[in-house]
């Protein structure tokens, strides 16, 4: 055993590498998290309780605006993302909000189409498919309701602290959970949306 | 490659580029728009549909992956990399185990 | 119409009045309470607690209040269990016992969720916190306030069970919570809500401490320390972090799940509307099966260090075991459905998930030969934490055989739900994760505190709790053959009364074996100072980096950071000759960069506690006050960036003097 030293520089690009690391881990924990809600409404979709398919209660089209709304807004974050290596506050605070912007438009419309199905009669307590349908998309819908929450609190403190290694790294976090919720949506509707309808 | 200019705080993934953005953007919207268009056109058959967008769904899986959050192998990458795999492989079993399992539950126990 | 807004479904009828067996217990533990915050006035401690507890980072006091807490809850789970025998020695044929059903429902329930969620977790995330950085040459886990943040959430959710006892009930249901029975229909009592929410917000620490300790060892080893070159325990925590990470998240799925049945109406896992509680089993045991790994193979790499060391030799077989660890975690993925053999899923899928429970078996026997090999010519002494070693080699092979014999379908339709079962998981659970916490309880109470621990009277209570293990426990095996099914509170067949007389007399011989621990504790706290270790190498055999620094460590661990060359590095260096750091005449020192305190995990803590609180008895105001809490307390603490500070190499040269 012999004595070792770490350079200042070193120990804070190890300690960024390290928190980062530690976020995609809980990413993955999240992965897994959303794996055994898919899983669930696999096995519960066709339970319906003599209600009506999947299908006639989905608007194909609406579906499509929503994801190239969420799409267009992982594009965007990304732009915020450049603009942070370039040191361009404004640029990077612009692109959030348009990012912020988008992804509230993606919640209005989900919150808009959960509404409407719950009038027509068509609510969580309707049925075990329901049930199952209504959590999936509901809580990929939530975790992009805290991740707009984040992005709110995110540019407030870009305004107060600035740009420095703490907002960086907080940047990325943001980045990592961002694009891991237009993951998740390929797949709520490729397999609830579009496979429902097949 | 970060310039004098940038700073970067890439660590176990790649550096992010414009190209990788939009090539990844673009790519995206088509097979979107695919997807959504075979079942709107119904041009295959269902066992082929199902497994048409489980394709497509897969492929913007790795788009997304590789364009956006630019996972690779490079030895940082890896750090990244191998947790990603590992909980793919998990899942899978998971999940279908669990179709598997309560399928021939229900069938023994609903007859 | 106020009180409705106020107090949701509170009521004062919520207190069991008329019960006395509670109100003995609450009696109790308002005498208790009050003692202790008695003694913390008198004794002006307040600021003390907070500042050197409550807010602290520091793993190493993280891990003793986890301990605290896990010796609390092993207090009141190991009650029921006596309650549970002594009803069911009374309760045989006419006679009734002296709990009715509903009351025993709770209690055999309330057993397994402390023991397991309450007891076991805590007692291991406590060995860990303590140990793991220690152990890799670091001076503290990933997230110092995310272990706090943990800690906290687990003292919240036994807080929520504790609380259960007094003010409404806990769930009757068995401890995994099966519906439909849970579902709000067939359990309208607050009992099964308590049991959601305890888990929920504990379940969120311990993802969280999950996370960190896999980070912390991927990360932090110290230089030259290569993954190959850990000790065996850091091996076995890695591989139970892991499996934290991917196992939690199905737990907080399912009962979230059943949540939102109970308070949304949904259908999941509801007897109609097209709901499938098959698939609750099926998601709870996903989770269930891994975590039962989550406790033992810890327990396993306690048993590694222990042995190594009182054999004197290096662990036979440390490549293998490695891949042995490695096995079982990925195995242990693939066998849930042997929990629910007989719920019918046809003879394929028993049939494969039967063999895989098998073929899990062999790694496990793997890591039994490498032990007896590392004993195996070794130059042994019998020390406290060598003897539960012993004892659990023998007692968890016997159980392991069982669990051989039960993943067999066909056998395992014979037995299950019988106590058969009962004995069988008893006999992994507390032959292989009680004695391994013990043994490193022991193994490692030096490191922590600074004093050795009295061996004669861990040496009594190791033969009480092996000697009454065995007692309480072989019965219930041939019972289990007979026909005896689990969770009864009373019966008709006699010829089972004698059986289960021996076994309640079993479980009082533990009882010793506590009281035995306890004054172990007492005698060895009033005579530190004879027991006390002053190299810091408590065993004098020690082998591993924890025993190359003092005991207690100092907050920041090492002075300098260790650079290891090889396994077992610090016995290498004392075969050597090499003085360790301290012993370095002019030793660089260089600022250390240490992690301040907080009370935020607190705080966040008592806010969840108190939605949690809010949740279960349907109080709306402060549902939304605890949510707005939590999330100002979390985003308060994201504009403090004085989070950090760095001691001196001043401060580090004399502190490292005074110890030495």
């Amino acid at each position: 055993m012999t004595a070792d030293t770490l350079t200042h520089h070193d120990h804070h690009h190890n300690a960024d590498a390290t928190d980062i690391f530690g976020f995609w881990i809980y990413i993955m924990s999240d992965c897994i998290l959303f794996a055994i809600i898919f899983a669930t409404f696999a096995v519960l979709h066709t339970d319906l309780y003599g209600g009506p398919a999947l299908k006639e209660l989905t608007d194909m089209p609406y579906v499509l605006v929503e994801t190239m709304v969420l799409l267009s807004s992982s594009f965007t974050y990304g732009m915020s993302i450049l603009a942070l290596y370039k040191n361009e506050i404004k640029k990077v605070i612009t692109w959030l909000i348009i990012t912020f912007l988008l992804g509230a438009t993606f919640v209005g419309m989900e919150i808009n189409e959960f509404v409407h199905l719950c009038l027509e009669g068509h609510s969580w307590q309707s049925s075990a498919a329901l049930s199952a349908f209504f959590t999936l998309v509901g809580t990929h819908g939530f975790h992009v309701f805290m991740g707009l929450f984040w992005m709110l609190t995110l540019v407030i403190q870009l305004l107060v602290f600035g740009i420095n290694p703490m907002m960086r790294r907080r940047l990325t976090y943001l980045g990592l959970f961002w694009a891991f919720l237009d993951i998740v949506w390929i797949f709520v509707f490729t397999i609830v949306y579009l496979m429902e309808a097949i | 490659m970060s310039g004098p200019h940038e700073t970067s705080i890439e660590h176990g993934s790649g550096q992010k580029t414009l190209s990788s953005y939009i090539i990844g953007f673009i790519l995206c919207i088509i097979l979107t728009l695919i997807s959504f268009g075979l079942v709107e056109k119904r041009m295959l058959s269902d066992t082929y549909l199902y497994l048409g967008l489980a394709g497509l769904a897969v492929i913007q899986l790795f788009v997304q992956c590789i364009c956006f959050l630019r996972l690779n192998c490079s030895p940082e990458g890896r750090w990244n990399l191998l947790p990603f795999l590992f909980s793919i492989l998990i899942i899978s079993i998971l999940v279908g185990g669990s179709l598997w399992i309560m399928y021939n539950l229900n069938y023994n126990m609903s007859n | 119409m106020l009180e409705k807004f106020i107090f949701g479904n509170l009521t004062l009828q919520a207190i069991p009045y008329h019960n006395p067996i509670i109100m003995g217990a609450a009696a109790m533990m308002a005498v208790v309470g009050a003692i202790i915050l008695g003694s913390l006035f008198y004794f002006k401690k307040w600021k003390w607690l907070w500042s050197e507890w409550i807010t602290s980072v520091d793993h190493k006091k993280i891990g003793i209040m986890y301990l605290i807490l896990a010796l609390v809850m092993f207090l009141r789970g190991f009650t029921d269990a006596i309650m549970m025998r002594l009803q069911q020695a009374l309760a045989a044929g006419d006679s009734l016992g002296y709990l009715p059903p509903e009351h025993y429902d709770q209690i055999f329930t309330a057993h397994g969720v402390i023991m397991i969620f309450f007891m076991a977790m805590p007692f291991m995330f406590g060995l860990i916190n303590i140990v793991l950085p220690l152990q890799i040459g670091a001076r503290d886990v990933a997230f110092p306030y995310l272990n706090s943040l943990s800690l906290w959430l687990s003292v919240v959710g036994a807080v929520l069970v504790n609380i259960s006892l007094v003010v409404g009930d806990f769930a009757a249901t068995g401890w995994l919570a099966y519906p439909p029975l849970s579902e709000i229909a067939y359990s309208p009592t607050v009992g099964v809500d308590y049991y959601i929410w305890a888990l929920q917000i504990s379940g969120v620490g311990t993802l969280l401490s999950g996370i960190n300790f896999v980070v912390t060892i991927l990360k932090m080893r110290c230089p030259g320390m290569t993954m190959m070159k850990m000790p065996v325990f850091a091996w076995t925590v890695f591989c139970s972090m892991i499996l934290v990470i991917l196992a939690f998240p199905v737990l907080t799925v399912t009962l979230g799940m059943l949540f939102l049945d109970r308070y949304f109406g949904m259908h999941f896992f509801t007897a109609d509307f097209g709901g499938n509680s098959m698939m609750y089993i099926n998601m709870i045991w996903i989770w269930g099966h891994p975590e039962v790994y989550i406790l033992i193979l810890p327990a396993f790499g306690m048993f590694s260090e222990v042995v190594a060391t009182f054999s004197k030799k290096y662990l036979f077989g440390y490549t293998t075991m490695v891949w042995a660890t490695a096995s079982i975690t990925v195995l242990s993925f693939i066998v849930w459905l042997h929990h629910f053999f007989t719920m019918g899923a046809g003879a394929d899928v028993n049939g494969f998930f039967g063999i895989a429970t098998m073929i899990i078996a062999i790694p496990t026997g793997v890591k039994v030969f490498n032990w007896l090999f590392t004993m195996y010519r070794g130059r042994i002494t019998f020390t406290t934490p060598m003897l539960w070693t012993v004892g659990f080699i023998t007692t968890f092979v016997i159980g392991g055989m069982t669990g051989v014999m039960l993943a067999v379908p066909a056998i395992d339709f014979q037995v299950h739900n019988s106590v058969f079962l009962i004995a069988h998981f008893h006999n992994v659970i507390i032959g292989g994760v009680v004695f391994g916490y013990l043994a490193g309880f022991t193994y490692w109470f030096p490191k922590a505190f600074g004093f050795k621990l009295n061996e004669k009277l861990g040496k009594y209570a190791f033969w009480c709790w092996l000697i009454g293990f065995y007692t309480a426990f072989m019965p219930l095996y041939a019972l289990g053959l007979m026909g005896m099914t689990r969770r009864l509170s009373h019966y008709s067949n006699l010829e089972w009364h004698p059986y289960l007389i021996v076994a309640a007399i079993g479980a009082a011989i533990i009882g010793c074996g506590v009281m035995f621990q306890v004054l172990q504790l007492i005698v060895s706290i009033k005579n530190r100072e004879h027991y006390r270790d002053k190299t810091g190498d408590a065993w004098e055999g020690g082998r591993t980096l924890e025993w190359s620094i003092p005991s207690p460590a100092p907050f920041y661990n090492f002075a300098i950071l260790p650079h290891v060359d090889s396994r077992d590095a610090f016995w290498v260096a004392k075969q050597k000759k090499l003085a360790n750091p301290h012993a370095i005449t002019h030793p660089q020192y260089q600022d250390i960069h240490m992690p301040k305190n907080t009370g935020i995990g607190f705080i966040i803590a008592m806010f969840s506690g108190m939605f949690g609180f809010a949740m279960i008895w349907h109080i709306g105001w402060l549902t939304v006050a605890g949510l707005i809490g939590i999330l100002a307390t979390t985003i308060i603490r994201t504009f403090d960036t004085h989070t950090d500070y760095y001691v001196k190499t001043a401060e580090i040269e004399r502190l490292e003097k005074v110890i030495a």
